[in-house]
């Protein structure tokens, strides 16, 4: 049983990464989007939690990336960068959907 | 596959109905099927045909109902949310007393059953709002 859980509040300003962080189990997809984009930047405490998740694949959102100005080099390695039809794929291919808000 | 879409934002206010949005449109797109985009606490302010935002900036009601008209889709406003931020129909505009009604094009309020409904029925729920 995979599960996509969505993050859109970036890490900086509320507890709803970690609380998915310590949620997610392996074999499922981490998606950050909307403000959550801020957690998938490189060098920061969030990105180490992230890499220190085994088994859990981690993506963000392009377009809010390119909203927000962050330029895609600036996200860490292991994280993908998706567009929305991959999101659409993500809800589908995972057996549900948990938002974190 | 089936997707139900949950709103639990006004527009303009933080991205969940863009999102909401630009997910149902690429869902769709992806030839999935939209069962239902149910609007709930804030998210009702999305079906009122009041709001006039500037012309050069999206017109995001009139979005929804023009995606919903081309895609048939079921778009319900939570019929306590509305009472409570006055989104008024035919309907509601009688049984309340109210001059007016100001449902958008393609809205039509209804209960949380259409939410549990849509849970149930849907392959997925996807859930956009704070």
């Amino acid at each position: 049983m995979s599960t996509l859980h969505t993050v859109n509040k970036s890490p900086f300003e509320k507890s709803s990464m970690d609380s998915c962080l310590a949620y997610a189990k392996a074999g499922s997809s981490v998606l950050m989007y909307e403000d959550g984009i801020y957690g998938a930047i490189k060098g920061t405490g969030c990105t180490q939690k992230i890499a220190a998740k085994d088994g859990v694949n981690f993506y963000v959102l392009g377009p809010d990336l390119k909203a927000r100005g962050v330029s895609e080099d600036k996200v860490a390695d292991g994280i993908e960068i998706v567009d929305y039809a991959k999101f659409v794929s993500l809800a589908a291919e995972n057996d549900k959907v948990q938002a974190w808000v | 596959m089936k997707f139900a879409i949950q709103v639990n934002e006004g527009p303009y206010q933080h991205q969940a109905t863009d999102s909401a949005y630009q997910f149902t449109k690429a869902a769709l797109e992806a030839g999935h099927e939209i069962m239902r985009v149910f609007f709930y606490h804030d998210g009702v302010n999305n079906g009122t045909n009041l709001t006039t935002p500037p012309q050069d900036d999206r017109n995001i009601v009139k979005r929804w109902s023009e995606l919903g008209k081309q895609h048939d889709l079921d778009l319900v406003v939570c019929v306590a949310a509305a009472q409570r931020r006055g989104i008024v129909d035919e309907g509601e505009m009688q049984r309340n007393g109210k001059d007016a009604q100001n449902i958008a094009e393609g809205f039509r309020i209804s209960g949380l059953g259409q939410l549990v409904e849509a849970g149930i029925q849907s392959d997925r729920l996807v859930v956009f709002g704070d």
